[in-house]
């Protein structure tokens, strides 16, 4: 076109005295930026494709490859800053929406990396995880109030059906149709080998992997996208998803190029159309309405598999909770404004929600408060990064967390942000069969279960340092927090004290 | 059980390792009319071209016969057999008795009656390790040679002598070169690459007549020459065969496990009659990968096993001066060609089945194609497009090859 | 006995098992300089077709047809590995005519070469298989 508004973000860097021109990159690259020029003997790349996926950088056997931002600049101006410049010149070139992938980029504050863990010393000895038992199992379901026993002094346990888990860690839902068949397969295969579960997302799930139905947790989402009863009896669990962190109001998007074979068999609608969810589930107009469809899909089910509710994290979210703790769910699943995507519209990603760990805090105190914490366990999502994570989730009164995003990094995925093309280089946001083939269901469910237990030792030795030897016991546990850099408001907010009190 | 192999190439060597596959003690004689420990004899152009030394141009190593327990009679030839009382007569009186005996007698070059031969000072042969000798022998930065015969020995003796002389002629009666190995635009094809050497030819004719230094051809053309080489053909070695009673039809006549129709008497290699899987004829296949599998066979045979092989076809690869023909089987049949500046490929296919192929220049992966030519593989059963463009496994299918590759069967 | 399988399905036709192949059999230990403006010579050879990739090398067949045709003795097995003595190998390419797998390679100096699961250099680990990014290549007994 004749003016370029949007030069190449990033530049192709590559070691002319390393390159042996073994083309692996421009074999390996969907968006076509390498090829080899047979007039010029050597490699040439277009930048201007370019997703930053370090595809090329990571197979290059010769390490000649790297991708650094182009130093192209505006002048420097803290309020329009190049990409809010960019985004500008885009619209008017489109007058479409402006589309992102993934969880929001923006520079809002990160709570998790504010808080502190507690240790024990001197007065609380420390426990060592290598030679005291550490219990990571956790149960998520509806939990008695009180201890009652029968007229022998048994114990009665007559709670509703739980969701065991062996560690407090599960896979957040990601639709078949976002990602790939492989990634499915490598979730649920990592699921099963931790003893967790992962979430179908709201496409519906392949018949190939009923048989990890003990591990699975269907969704039910907005557009009830391949929801028929062999679906529900399939799961360990359902979730009803009234919303997602990464775009609270609105339902899901998965661009009709990407709704081919399997995936629109499992969706049940025609190849090529768009799916997109609407934005309400259009039988929940009240909280009596989620009791009702709560308690339809438990009759279906014959109570035997918890429901689950998700919730986007905004701004009334724990009155949002309470009405969900009173509505038959058995747990309550809150998604963070952090949370990621494979499509959605950039500015209710970047700008619609709040972050988890205020969510969390407040949802966790206002059930307490209103004595129906026992009600429901809670999941909480939305860039769970690391095990500290996991540890702050807890303590600040999550009973298991959700990942998805560190599921993704672990199968491969650079966090480019260009799922919503449909070209990833890595096999795991695509349906291009060559592509999907990238992502090799042995290696990448080794490596979750690599990294979950990872995480899980890692728990463990925090805890063990915390002097608990519980996730049950840290659960809820704000003392074993202080923040640090937080306003009075934050810490109020958040429930903990500030270092050095 | 005591075998007795007479013989000491690719077929009495097969022999050998066949019969150790089964039978790890019983004593192996091995009676060998040359004194050498084995060696290839298809090598001796590449020794006289400098491309081997008569250390590598072993068959086998030098502890061949030691391992494998085999006695070795190296230098003494066999005169006769009585398969009566199973008794090998050798020329300097020597009785071996025998169990089993093989017959690996190869072949001799072919002298034909030629006015004038006899005045012939520096004439050689060019099958063994001793004619090559001789012939380097002979030859001096001033020789002219004259070879007569065209085929894969005369071409191959060409190669191997070109730098060592100064002329070189080669004549031949069919009019073109390698007539039994390649067509006419192969045949072609090679001849320019010869003469690109310096290399003349006279074909479609013959020597009438030789003095001492010239030849005079049937055209009338008079061609002086230094050192005359005769590669006009081989002949089997079938009179001990006959001594001992067996049918001979030019070649020994054997069935597949290489049984002779004398009971004990078994035979392989170039003095055999085969059968040609690719043209269903019955015809000598002077070939070394036939000579080594015949005698396999046999030893197996002999052994008490059984490994029948029924696969017989011509083969051949070879080069000249670096470019390289790959040949197989029988060129009757819907032939499919293509052709390039540097390479040449003809595929014949006859009954839904690959019957044969020459290729020249590019040679890669040819075996592919042989495969389908040994196995008779329908080629309605693979994708002849892709066949045709290259030998490629990518033209069976994925089920194919999963068998194919995911096992190890030759 | 240990051998180098491809699956197929997992194959992207990315040909890094071939760099890795050449590079293992160069004898430098520097990448760069072994493949640097050098046209490859790998033993292992990718096939790619429609939708299909797939890798191919010696099957190292228990009844070795090179071997049997090879004229000077070159090629053998060794414990079960077929391997060539390219000092003693003239370059006549009757074992590329005979191999069934197209598996065996004519060289530019004359004598060929084919995979000897990197028996000389790293025994045990053969370089296409560590080299392989979708673990698409396995060694193992079948």
């Amino acid at each position: 076109m004749a003016i370029n508004f949007f030069p190449a973000e990033y530049e192709v860097i590559r070691n002319a005295d390393r390159c042996i021109a073994c083309r692996v990159c421009e074999r390996q690259c969907a968006n076509e930026v390498h090829h080899y020029d047979a007039d010029l003997q050597k490699m040439i790349s277009d930048e201007t494709k370019c997703v930053c996926c370090h595809r090329c950088v990571s197979l290059c056997p010769t390490r000649a490859l790297k991708i650094v931002k182009s130093d192209n600049t505006f002048k420097e101006n803290a309020n329009w800053q190049a990409q809010t410049i960019t985004e500008v010149y885009r619209q008017a070139g489109s007058g479409g929406v402006l589309l992102s992938s993934m969880g929001t980029p923006k520079g809002y504050p990160v709570y998790w990396d504010k808080l502190l863990i507690n240790a024990s010393q001197v007065t609380n000895p420390s426990i060592d995880p290598l030679r005291e038992p550490m219990e990571t199992r956790i149960f998520l379901g509806r939990k008695n109030d009180q201890i009652r026993r029968d007229s022998r002094g048994n114990l009665i346990t007559d709670v509703p059906p739980q969701l065991q888990l062996n560690v407090p860690i599960l896979f957040s839902a990601m639709s078949y149709g976002s990602i790939s068949y492989n990634a499915h397969e490598s979730l649920a295969r990592a699921a099963q080998a931790l003893g967790t579960l992962y979430n179908t997302g709201e496409g519906g799930l392949h018949e190939d992997f009923y048989k990890y139905g003990a591990n699975t947790i269907v969704q039910v989402a907005s557009g009830r996208f391949g929801v028929h009863k062999d679906y529900l009896q399939a799961g360990a669990a359902i979730e009803i998803k009234m919303g997602q962190g990464a775009k609270p109001g609105i339902g899901g998007h998965l661009p009709g190029a990407k709704i081919v074979g399997d995936v629109s068999r499992t969706r049940m609608i025609p190849e090529g159309s768009d799916a997109i969810s609407p934005a309400p589930h259009h039988d929940i107009y009240s909280i009596e309405d989620l009791h009702q469809l709560v308690h339809s899909l438990k009759e279906a089910t014959h109570y035997q598999k918890p429901v689950i509710v998700k919730i986007a994290a905004v701004h009334n979210v724990a009155a949002i909770a309470s009405g969900i703790a009173r509505s038959g769910a058995d747990i309550i699943a809150i998604d963070g404004f952090r949370g990621g995507t494979g499509a959605a519209p950039t500015r209710i990603r970047d700008n619609v929600g709040i972050p988890i760990e205020l969510a969390l805090a407040a949802v966790d105190q206002r059930l307490r408060e209103e004595g129906i914490r026992n009600n429901v366990s809670l999941i909480v999502g939305g860039s769970i990064r690391s095990s500290a994570d996991v540890v702050k989730a807890i303590c600040l009164g999550a009973d298991a967390v959700y990942i998805a995003t560190a599921a993704l990094l672990a199968l491969g995925c650079h966090l480019c942000r260009t799922c919503q093309a449909g070209k990833c280089n890595w096999g795991i946001a695509t349906q291009r069969p060559e592509l999907v083939k990238r992502l090799n269901p042995e290696i990448g469910y080794q490596r979750l279960v690599n990294l979950v237990t990872a995480w899980n030792h890692e728990i463990m030795e925090m805890m063990g340092g915390m002097g608990i030897n519980s996730i049950e016991s840290m659960r809820g546990n704000r003392l074993m927090l202080r923040g640090i850099g937080l306003t009075d408001r934050e810490l109020a907010i958040l429930g903990v004290k500030h270092a050095g009190e | 059980m005591k075998y007795v192999i007479i013989g000491n190439s690719a077929a009495a060597i097969g022999a050998v390792e066949g019969i150790r596959q089964i039978d790890a003690a019983s004593p192996i004689v091995l009676i060998s009319k040359e004194p050498h420990h084995t060696y290839s004899r298809p090598l001796i152009s590449y020794l006289l071209w400098g491309k081997t030394d008569e250390r590598r141009m072993k068959y086998r190593p030098d502890d061949f016969y030691e391992v494998n327990h085999v006695q070795a009679l190296l230098g003494r030839a066999a005169a006769s057999v009585d398969a009566k009382t199973r008794v090998v007569i050798l020329e300097d009186g020597g009785r071996i008795p025998y169990d089993k005996l093989l017959l690996a007698t190869g072949s001799t070059p072919f002298v034909p009656p030629m006015a004038g031969l006899e005045k012939v000072k520096r004439r050689h042969a060019f099958l063994t390790l001793d004619d090559a000798k001789a012939l380097e022998r002979d030859l001096t930065s001033d020789s002219r040679v004259l070879i007569v015969g065209a085929g894969l020995i005369g071409m191959k003796c060409a190669e191997g002598i070109r730098h060592l002389c100064k002329e070189m002629t080669i004549v031949d009666l069919a009019p073109r070169v390698l007539p039994a190995v390649l067509d006419e635009t192969g045949s072609a094809i090679v001849q320019k690459q010869m003469e690109a050497q310096g290399i003349s030819f006279r074909l479609a004719d013959s020597v009438a007549e030789f003095t001492e230094d010239t030849a005079t051809l049937k055209s009338g053309e008079v061609i002086p020459f230094d050192v005359l080489v005769l590669a006009v053909g081989v002949r089997p070695n079938t009179a001990l065969a006959e001594s001992a009673g067996c049918e001979v039809r030019h070649g020994i006549v054997t069935d597949q496990n290489q049984r002779t129709t004398v009971p004990d008497l078994y035979a392989a290699g170039d003095c055999t009659l085969s059968h040609d899987l690719t043209s269903g004829q019955d015809k000598i296949l002077a070939l070394l990968p036939n000579a080594y599998l015949q005698g396999e066979t046999a030893g197996i045979s002999m052994a008490g096993g059984a490994h029948p092989y029924d696969k017989a076809m011509p083969v051949n690869a070879g080069g000249f001066f670096g470019l390289h023909i790959a040949t197989c089987g029988d060129l009757n049949g819907e032939s499919f060609i293509t052709q390039s500046e540097n390479s040449y490929k003809r595929l014949v296919v006859r009954d839904n089945r690959l019957v044969g192929f020459i290729l020249i220049g590019d040679i890669a992966r040819a075996g592919i194609y042989t495969s389908l030519v040994r196995e008779q593989t329908p080629l309605n059963t693979l994708d002849f497009d892709l066949i045709r463009e290259k030998p490629q496994l990518m033209a069976f299918g994925s089920a194919a090859r999963a068998q194919k590759l995911g096992g190890a069967k030759a | 006995m240990k051998r180098i399988y491809v699956e197929e399905k997992w194959c992207l036709g990315c040909h890094l098992c071939e760099y890795n192949c050449a590079f293992a059999n160069s004898g430098m230990d520097d990448m760069v300089k072994a493949l640097k403006d050098k046209p490859i010579r790998p033993r292992i050879q990718i096939e790619e077709g429609k939708g299909v990739n797939f890798a191919v090398s010696c099957r190292h067949c228990d009844e070795p047809l090179c071997v049997k045709a090879c004229i000077s003795g070159a090629l053998s097995k060794k414990d079960g590995v077929i391997v060539c003595d390219r000092d003693q190998c003239v370059g006549c390419y009757t074992c590329i005519l005979v191999c069934p797998y197209g598996c065996i390679l004519p060289t530019e100096e004359g004598p060929v070469q084919k995979c000897e699961l990197c028996m000389n250099s790293r025994p045990g680990k053969p370089a296409c298989v560590e080299g392989c990014p979708n673990r698409a290549i396995v060694y193992e007994e079948r």
